[in-house]
């Protein structure tokens, strides 16, 4: 397109140069077509899945599926791999229906893959809806997308046929997956948060992890001498490691309510003295951090860490999992609980946050949801559980499922720090999956006030205003949890 | 020749249009469409709701830091790439006096024409990833560990705020430099070179030839690099995408119209309101083009 070649006929190179700034302005923003070639088709009513195929209703065959039904399984191929489902879950499927063909389709970005799928009514019978790039439940439940499992909770275990599965699970699980008041999601893994760190490299340097905030300050001074960075997270992609941690403290110092109403949005939840006192304890502990980690993402800190130089990271227990590749050795993970913030916290130092986590949906329009349902009643056996902490170092929201497994140092010390915390569990948090747009916000925010550019003041303030903002906002349909 | 012309030229671009207007014309059509919806992209049942989600717009910070962005973008970004690429293609070129009755470039100018354009061959998304271990802002970074050396503290190129957005802006004029470097030696060879003989002759310096010769008649071809650039500065996604804390940040200093559609829809599941942006978008591109091309306006030399 060089405009020293001369034109041919009578198009004046003016012209030319008009034509070619015309086509280049509308082929030029690719973002308008970004969106738009996302309807596929256009607006025209979704063809609505064409009735599955049932199979007669038995106590093996709870739900009826037909078992010729094939079954297409998307898997988000994260810190947990994907082998748990093509090595364990699938030939379980198989096994109890040898006619059916499973579709395994593994990916890292859920939303890209399946979004324009549910827009064109095609969409799979089981998702693992996971990762940064997951699809809005919320979004998926208002435009009745999913399947309620209240039937997959209530359906006989594969184990013993005389209890439900819903008897099978860790307390809480059935609620962690509430949209609406009612079950939709499955949450299978069940995940502590607390701080990461080497119990050998703590163990060399004579140190133990700090129980209070005070202590924490001290042991700060004491890992930089050593050229150790006492804490550090990655701003770029995960300061959700860090807001988590905000919260658990908020949590430990008011209880479980708090955490329950900044789900709910209530009026000044952000400006109580609780959240004021954790962000402020928690910015003073970044201040030893060096402003570089804003740059960095996750798995670049968690290499610091494997490599010694960083003593404490906020992260969930799949951690140890997902280092196993850069883990040397002599690095032993273990799991304490965060420290207590003032003397008069309502829940004591060893409180943790254990919850259930990790999605897994049955869309309601799928071609063959039946087969789903039966997927996630698979998953949820004995069997099932085990050879997913088997394959991926985590362990499930079945109880006892994994005794007896021998268990790596990380999940020895988590299962220690179950045993000790208790009672004293901190709640989840589930404006996460109603209100993305708010945990944006949180995101943004946290790393403002953890990299020292706004106050712990000025961090409340911002985010009672995203509170605020989302519960005026029409176009946001609002969620409500009273546990 | 003028027979049949017509019949032929509707033969060769009928295919051409058509594709265009299935991909590109109708997607564009459709998002004002969907502008005026409440889609979240998941259904097939959008609610229309007016000009609401305009209203939203006004209202929105990000949407106007983003607008603010663009704005820088389109002041430095295409003003510093033609500049830089004008210098080197005259060096290239032009500036190494006259040998067997031609303009000449400067010693090796073959060599550093190809270096120039090397950037240029590299996908976008190449260009991210290597300039993420550039800009890395610890010491381990390519430009701190080099400061490093000298005794300078590391810089946070893209952590802070101040200084984010140009750290960007320089990764684009980098990759753009090469084309327009090619696309001006283009221009600069079309000159006839006894405009330069005659000015050589009547005692015209390298510094005069540049100014009152080459530029002028370079015209046309700056006005479309200025075009491109500009279309460029509305753009930026893929480097703000894999480049930038948190997609946008810190505190939304880098942040670009596309990236939030991009968030919008596929984050918040709010089609509609992308869309919405997208239209805006539209318009400032049009608005950008249109003026350009009324401005900068000239009479031209025929030769």
């Amino acid at each position: 397109m060089s405009t020293s070649a001369s034109t041919p006929g009578d198009i004046t190179r003016r012209q030319m140069l008009r034509r070619i700034g015309m086509t280049a302005l509308i082929a030029g923003p690719g973002a308008g077509m970004l969106t738009a070639c996302a309807t596929g088709g256009g607006p025209a009513p979704a063809a609505s899945a064409a009735p599955s195929a049932s199979g007669a209703v038995s106590a093996a065959n709870p739900f009826g599926v037909a078992a010729d039904a094939p079954l297409e399984v998307v898997i988000f191929k994260g810190g947990l791999g994907d082998s748990y489902a093509t090595e364990v879950h699938e030939p379980l499927y198989k096994k109890a229906f040898p006619q059916a063909q499973i579709k395994h389709v593994a990916t890292q970005q859920i939303a890209q893959t399946l979004q324009p799928r549910f827009a064109g009514g095609d969409v799979p019978d089981m998702i693992a809806n996971s990762g940064t790039d997951l699809m809005d439940n919320g979004a998926l439940q208002q435009e009745g997308q999913l399947l309620e499992l209240t039937e997959l909770w209530d359906a006989p275990s594969i184990d013993d046929p005389g209890k439900k599965v819903r008897d099978m699970v860790a307390p809480g699980t059935i609620e962690s997956g509430l949209i609406g008041g009612k079950p939709y999601l499955m949450n299978y893994v069940f995940s502590a948060y607390g701080l990461w760190y080497d119990s050998a490299l703590f163990e060399k340097n004579g140190w133990t992890p700090p129980k209070t905030f005070d202590e924490f300050k001290t042991f700060a001074e004491t890992a930089k001498a050593a050229g150790v960075t006492p804490f550090a997270y990655a701003g770029k992609n995960a300061s959700y490691y860090a807001y988590w941690m905000i919260l658990i403290s908020a949590a430990k110092i008011e209880g479980n309510q708090i955490l329950i109403d900044v789900d709910n949005l209530v009026d000044g939840v952000w400006q109580r003295d609780a959240m004021k006192q954790s962000a402020t304890a928690w910015a003073e502990i970044a201040k030893y951090m060096d402003k570089s980690f804003e740059g960095l993402i996750h798995t670049e800190v968690q290499l610091r860490q494997n490599q010694g130089k960083i003593a404490l990271y906020p992260s969930g227990s799949w951690l140890e999992n997902e280092q196993k590749e850069q883990t040397p050795e002599t690095f032993k993970y273990a799991l304490t609980p965060t420290p207590s913030v003032t003397a008069s916290d309502k829940m004591p130092f060893e409180a943790i946050r254990a919850a259930a986590g990790e999605a897994y949906i049955v869309p309601a329009k799928a071609k063959n949801p039946k087969g789903g349902l039966e997927y996630l009643r698979i998953m949820l056996s004995r069997e099932g559980a085990r050879g997913f902490t088997e394959k991926s170092g985590n362990i499930t929201v079945v109880t006892g499922a994994a005794d007896g497994l021998e268990l790596s140092p990380g999940n020895a010390s988590l299962s220690a720090a179950q045993t000790a915390a208790g009672q004293n569990i901190v709640t989840f948090s589930s404006f996460e999956n109603w209100y993305k747009e708010f945990e944006t916000e949180l995101r943004k925010q946290t790393n403002a006030l953890m990299f020292g550019r706004i106050s712990a003041d000025e961090f409340c303030e911002k985010m009672q205003k995203a509170t605020d903002k989302t519960k005026a906002d029409s176009s946001i349909t609002k969620q409500e949890r009273t546990v | 020749m003028r027979q049949g012309k017509y019949p032929f030229i509707v033969g060769f671009l009928a295919a051409p249009v058509l594709l265009y207007v299935v991909f590109v014309i109708s997607p564009y059509v459709q998002a004002f469409q969907i502008s005026m919806t409440n889609w979240k992209g998941i259904s097939a049942n959008p609610q229309f709701i007016g000009l609401e989600n305009f209203a939203r717009l006004f209202e929105d910070e990000i949407f106007w830091a983003a607008v603010r962005h663009h704005g820088v973008l389109l002041l430095v970004m295409p003003l510093v790439t033609i500049v830089i690429a004008l210098f080197f293609a005259f060096l290239l070129n032009l500036s190494g006096g006259q040998r067997d009755g031609r303009m000449t470039g400067i010693w090796g100018s073959k060599v550093y024409r190809v270096i120039f354009f090397l950037p240029q061959v590299l996908a976008v998304a190449i260009v991210g990833v290597l300039f993420q271990a550039i800009y890395r802002p610890d010491g381990t970074g390519v430009i701190n560990g080099l400061l490093g050396k000298i005794g300078v503290e590391p810089v946070g190129w893209l952590i802070d705020p101040d200084i984010a957005l140009l750290s960007i802006i320089a990764v684009m004029v980098w990759q753009a430099v090469g084309f327009y470097v090619v696309l001006f030696s283009a221009g600069m060879s079309s000159i006839p070179k006894d405009v330069f003989e005659a000015a050589a002759l009547d005692g015209a310096g390298r510094f005069t030839l540049f100014f009152r010769i080459t530029i002028p008649l370079l015209w046309d071809t700056m006005q479309v690099a200025w075009i491109y650039l500009g279309i460029a500065a509305f753009d930026a996604f893929a480097l703000v995408q894999v480049l930038s804390v948190d997609r946008g940040g810190p505190d939304n200093s880098t942040t670009v119209l596309p990236m939030e559609i991009w968030r919008t829809a596929f984050n918040f599941s709010k089609f509609g309101y992308a869309s919405a942006m997208g239209v805006a978008l539209f318009f400032m591109t049009i608005t950008f083009a249109a003026l350009t091309l009324r401005v900068t306006r000239r009479e031209r030399l025929e030769f």
